[in-house]
């Protein structure tokens, strides 16, 4: 039991029943990662983004500050949808980003570039990365899609027992009372209780 | 016991908890025979709805026999009773509720202060909802504590199954009321967004109240073939142009009226562009709520019609096209079901055999699989459009 679950009693009367110990779930281990990956992007691209020229000192890549900062840019946005009810989109996502920072890492790969080893370190570094994204975006996508195949038939479940005609003349026939309007009748309140009411 | 538990974003939890117990004169504790997912706890589940607290119980569709009552129950319920429990806490006395206005009750809300500054005014309290309408513990659990409860319950007799009577404590009356609210005439096109349970049971009030023709709106085939089944037209959205086909089925004039069974969150889908807009604004917090069904309706209704909604909205919605609305002269009615008002009528057209409402269950498990069910259902995997819960029960009989 968490600290948040303990510190909320205090927004509870004394005989709601509190947490005693936990149980199973509904996150599972893919939500987890997901969960786990979206965080990480939101570290990384905010490091991006406010440490930039560490990044292309490193990588050979000074004059490039402001690419850096965009890769930031994106990443935070990766981890915001891998945070969101749109995690799916938001691990593809990071799949796709993987693929734009291994270009961009190759193209540092040059024979020129002093940092080249600093650079083929990032790109193992990323590769590795990529293939948990991969296998984090499989695992979720297998776990929370919807198999379109598998469609049951309820074209029998009609509700009405006696059919849907008789419902219908039902309908026809019933004389709707007044209570069953937008403002019932008995909504009405009479005027001596209204001012009761009033008064209070 | 065992109880569904709120523990943050898609977290929810089968967790042990301490039993409830009696904590005023009008409260009654009652033991859980069945409970079910709603399509409004998944907007809990996805966290949009803003102040639960983790350690919050989720569930307001329940029902089951009373254990333990109060010393003020004034004869108005009895240990052994079987009762479903409606979702929305009533005191019965004050001004709201001699109207019948049970879902804006000015006295159950505990947060009122709280709920006061949010909303203007305080509404009813709920059970397993957010703190705003009170954080009262919900009936995903095997015992539920009932504040208000010789108010606040539906008595029930022997003989007819739980599966039949669940519905009263929610989306029966739900889809009563948005029908209701139509006011329909028998000349009428009635047109329901959304055919998840409240849409279909929507779907169904609209035929018992007279509708010349009713129309059911998704793109889930399995749902629109429960429509069909009901007495709807479907219209699959992702198929099809609504407004050209809404427009063939009347003559080019719109329905007179239509019904929001859908609410905030709006499928996402690149046909309708606002969709997507909609969810990145949400996303970044610009935004609450994904109102495209609203703006579908403002736009296809027919002058001087009724939009009736009943799917449940949090806060803020952007680009409503009200001009339109008011050029129309549309009316709207809205709000949280007032169960009660209701009830009498829908449990005499059960027990007449007039409806069944236990069509629209398509899983029955333990409380243990619920947490897993939340995503069956937020994923419209296996089918899955209504789930029971039923205390102690281990094995998967959908």
């Amino acid at each position: 039991m968490n600290f948040m679950t303990q510190a909320s009693r205090i927004a509870r009367s004394e005989s709601d029943p509190r947490v005693l110990k936990s149980g199973r779930g509904s996150l599972g281990g893919a939500d987890q990662l997901a969960r786990a990956l979206g965080w990480f992007s939101i570290a990384l691209g905010v490091t991006q983004v406010l440490a930039a020229p560490r990044y292309t000192r490193a990588l050979g890549l000074r004059g490039r500050e402001s690419l850096v900062r965009a890769c930031g840019a994106r990443e935070v946005g990766h981890g915001v949808l891998s945070l969101s009810t749109q995690r799916r989109a938001g691990l593809w996502s990071r799949v796709g980003g993987d693929t734009l920072d291994i270009a961009a890492l190759a193209s540092a790969m040059r024979r020129d570039n002093p940092k080249r080893d600093n650079v083929a370190t990032a790109l193992a570094v990323v590769l590795a990365i990529t293939v948990l994204d991969i296998v984090a975006a499989q695992t979720h996508t297998a776990r929370h899609s919807r198999r379109k195949t598998e469609v049951r038939d309820y074209s029998d479940r009609s509700g009405f027992p006696q059919g849907l005609e008789r419902a219908r003349d039902a309908a026809r026939n019933v004389d709707l009372r007044a209570d069953i309007r937008p403002t019932p009748q008995s909504a009405q309140v009479s005027p001596a209780a209204d001012r009761t009411s009033r008064a209070q | 016991m065992k109880a569904l538990v709120w523990h943050g974003k898609e977290d929810i939890r089968c967790d042990t908890v301490s039993d409830p117990a009696i904590e005023d004169p009008r409260d009654a504790i009652v033991k859980v025979t069945s409970c079910a997912i709603c399509g409004s706890d998944l907007h809990l589940f996805h966290n949009f709805i803003p102040a639960m607290l983790p350690g919050d119980i989720m569930g307001h569709e329940m029902m089951g026999e009373v254990v333990e009552v109060g010393s003020a129950m004034n004869g108005h319920l009895s240990k052994g009773d079987r009762v479903v429990v409606p979702f929305t806490i009533f005191c019965g006395e004050c001004s709201q509720c001699r109207r019948g206005n049970f879902s804006v009750c000015e006295t159950t809300n505990r947060k009122k202060h709280l709920a006061d500054k949010v909303f203007g005014h305080a509404t009813a309290g709920l059970f397993g909802y957010t703190h705003l309408t009170g954080g009262y513990p919900g009936g995903q659990a095997e015992y539920l504590r009932v504040p208000f409860a010789d108010k606040t319950h539906i008595k029930v007799p022997e003989g007819i199954p739980d599966e039949k009577l669940l519905f009263l404590g929610d989306i029966f009356p739900t889809g009563w009321q948005a029908a209701v609210q139509c006011d329909i005439e028998p000349s009428d096109t009635v047109v329901v967004w959304g055919c998840g349970p409240v849409g279909q049971m929507a779907i169904r009030s609209a035929i018992l109240l007279g509708a010349r023709q009713v129309v059911g709106i998704d793109c889930v085939p399995e749902r629109l073939a429960m429509a069909e089944a009901g007495g709807a037209i479907p219209v699959n959205f992702e198929d099809e142009s609504v407004i050209e086909r809404l427009n063939d089925l009347t003559g080019g004039k719109g329905p007179e009226k239509c019904i929001d069974a859908t609410g905030m969150e709006s499928h996402i889908t690149i046909k309708h562009p606002d969709t997507v807009l909609d969810r990145a604004k949400q996303m970044f917090m610009l935004e609450s709520d994904r109102p495209h069904v609203l703006r579908e309706m403002i736009y296809v209704c027919r002058p001087a019609g009724v939009i009736s909604i009943a799917g449940v909205y949090s806060g803020f919605v952007d680009k409503i096209p009200f001009g339109m609305a008011m050029n129309k002269g549309l009316t709207f009615r809205m709000g949280q079901t007032h169960v009660n008002r209701w009830t009498d009528e829908l449990l005499e057209r059960i027990k007449s055999e007039q409806i069944d409402p236990s069509f629209v269950i398509t899983h029955t498990v333990g409380l243990e699989d619920g947490p897993e069910m939340y995503n069956v259902f937020r994923n419209k995997q296996d089918s899955c459009i209504k789930v029971v819960l039923k205390p102690g029960f281990d094995e998967v009989s959908s």
